[in-house]
């Protein structure tokens, strides 16, 4: 049974395409993550699923009922967390989580009791008494995440949770991630971070100017469009012809300036005829796993031109 | 579409929350301000003035002031702080996560317009009667009047705020629509004696009139079968007004 099913959904702002025939399958318990750019239609395609933005083209279904048509029965099973912050800054932790329960018809006994475990959960507990506006980024997100889980929900939809966030503070909020998904919450999910993506996300559509332009399980999505190892090292453009000829490159070499990337299966050869070229310029050299960022840059080309 | 009473009280609740952390700190201006109104303008001005419709000026202008409260305690609220909550707090979509609709927004910030025009007005009730300006009992009838206002200025600002997109004009709305309508709405002085009877079926558009002219029905206890026009162009006017919003408020509010 899939928690969100979208068919062919498109939306556009005037003549800006924000979304482009977009299919979505995600499964009852899984991780699904939206990765992409800025303005690439991620907030749109949340909106759209829990019925704030209206498809021009297509419909959404959540938990099998049109999502505009039903919004409220929609919105009454998942928590939103937004990219913006929407708290109260005057009030403290606990009386925005009580505001937050009341949209959700919660009262008395049970909206306390609901604010005071979360607080004990995401570890808000100690600054329960003081207003948002004096709490630190990581408290405030951490509230953020709160606020949106004070309904149960079955579908928690976060738009880019960890942006802004020091390393700590993503840690935790991974850790609550995969707790909650434990508990068999569904999880949609969008970030810039490919980090993320790939640590969190059973699966992922890779957004680019409002169309998926992959779709995958994280590692498939890896090996299905590049090869396992990826060596950076800096060459002259006029040079790297001669450096790769006959090697068995996958995809395309990427190129910043002088430093390129190539994705080989064994990074061996290349290696060797690195160190040949030019022993001195080995600290340049890095080699590492192929990952979703070069699958990201590989299939959008974004600021980066072609090598060979 | 439609309105759910308790999403709209949870709206409403939103901004009592808000709005119990400086109550005390608000609440004293309330009853400093018809004090001041009082002194200047009846005791002060009002000196100067015999008897205004047999009665001394004070006296006369105390129910038009209160309606004044009410309708000052409701402009506030649905103009900035609407527009502070749209624009810059975002709560609307925080509110639009959870089942709460444009419609119940609609409702629950006309509903705490009114609750603050009751707050205010109701203090300057309390004022009056303090000062022995309301003749009891009838004048309590004005007690009713005081939301009533408070509806209408939330219609009429509601309609206002959602159309305007910058926050400098709502000081349009305040110097060149509230303003006139304190000085011309009958408050200070009986309007039907300085306008010919043609003038005065135009001045019957202005908002204010209506519930000034009940409120001084009910501090004089004679009431005429104008009160029930007065009463049909204030249910009347914010009927269609917050009706009219709603299309306005899901625009800006859904996508
Ligand atoms: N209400 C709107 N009116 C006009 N254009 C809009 C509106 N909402 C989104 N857009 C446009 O649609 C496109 C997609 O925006 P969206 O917010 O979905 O991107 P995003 O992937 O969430 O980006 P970001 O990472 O910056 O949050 C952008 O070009 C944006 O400018
Ligand atoms: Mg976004």
């Amino acid at each position: 049974m899939h928690v969100i099913e979208a068919e062919n959904v498109s939306k556009r702002f005037g003549n800006r395409i924000a979304v482009d025939a977009l299919n979505l399958r995600v499964p009852k318990g899984a991780c699904y993550g939206l990765l992409g750019p800025n303005g690439a239609g991620k907030t749109t395609t949340l909106r759209m699923t829990y019925g704030v933005t209206r498809p021009d083209i297509g419909s959404i279904k959540v938990f099998g009922l049109d999502s505009v048509k039903h919004g409220r029965a929609v919105r009454s099973r998942i928590g939103v967390t937004l990219q913006d912050t929407v708290m109260i800054e005057a009030l403290d932790v606990y009386d925005n989580l009580k505001v937050f329960g009341r949209y959700h018809l919660l009262s008395g006994v049970e909206l306390d009791r609901r604010a005071r475990d979360l607080m004990e959960r995401l570890e808000l507990d100690s600054h329960a008494g003081m207003p948002v506006k004096t709490l630190s980024g990581g408290f405030q997100r951490r509230l953020a995440v709160a606020l949106s889980l004070m309904s149960k929900p079955e579908l928690l939809i976060l738009d880019e949770p960890t942006t802004g966030l020091d390393p700590a503070v993503r840690v935790t909020l991974w850790e609550l991630v995969r707790e909650l998904r434990r508990e068999g919450t569904t999880v949609l999910l969008t970030t810039h971070y490919m980090d993320e993506a790939e640590r969190l996300c059973d699966e992922l559509a890779i957004f680019s100017q409002g169309r998926v332009i992959a779709e995958g399980a994280p590692k498939a999505l890896i090996r299905e469009h590049l090869a396992r190892e990826a060596v950076e090292f800096e060459i002259d453009a006029d040079d790297d012809a001669a450096l790769l000829q006959g090697l068995s490159i996958s995809g395309r070499p990427l190129r910043i300036g002088r430093r390129t990337t190539v994705y080989l299966n064994d990074a061996a050869p290349l290696l060797a005829r690195l160190r040949e070229a030019d022993p001195e310029d080995l600290g340049n050299m890095v080699v590492r796993p192929t990952n979703l960022e070069d699958v990201f840059l590989t299939l959008t080309g974004t600021r980066l031109e072609g090598g060979a | 579409m439609s309105v759910s009473v308790p999403h709209a009280l949870a709206v409403l609740r939103r901004n009592a929350a808000m709005y119990a952390r400086t109550w005390k700190t608000s609440l004293l201006p309330n009853f400093f301000e018809p004090v001041l109104y009082l002194a200047a303008m009846g005791v002060g001005v009002g000196s100067y003035i015999t008897e205004m419709a047999g009665m001394s000026y004070v006296e006369y202008i105390a129910p038009g002031l209160v309606m004044v409260a009410a309708m000052q305690g409701a402009s506030f609220e649905v103009t900035y702080n609407i527009y502070v909550r749209l624009t810059y707090e975002k709560a609307y979509d925080a509110m639009l996560t959870t089942p709460i609709e444009p419609d119940d927004v609609l409702v629950g910030e006309a509903l705490w317009g009114v609750t603050r025009a009751s707050i205010y007005g109701g203090a300057f009730f309390l004022v009056v009667a303090a000062f022995g300006l309301a003749p009891m009992p009838h004048a309590l009838l004005a007690i009713p009047l005081v939301p009533l206002a408070g509806l209408l200025f939330s219609a009429i600002g509601m309609a206002y705020s959602l159309r305007v997109y910058t926050i400098d004009l709502f000081s349009f709305y305040f110097t060149l629509f509230l303003t006139p309508l304190f000085l011309f709405s009958g408050v200070f002085f009986p309007l039907e004696e300085r306008l010919s009877s043609g003038w005065m079926m135009v001045a019957e558009v202005l908002p204010l009139l209506h519930p000034v002219r009940l409120a001084r029905a009910a501090f004089s206890g004679e009431f005429s079968l104008q009160v029930l026009w007065d009463l049909a162009y204030t249910f009347g006017l914010s009927t269609v007004l917050l009706l009219s919003s709603r299309r306005i408020i899901s625009r800006r509010l859904t996508t």
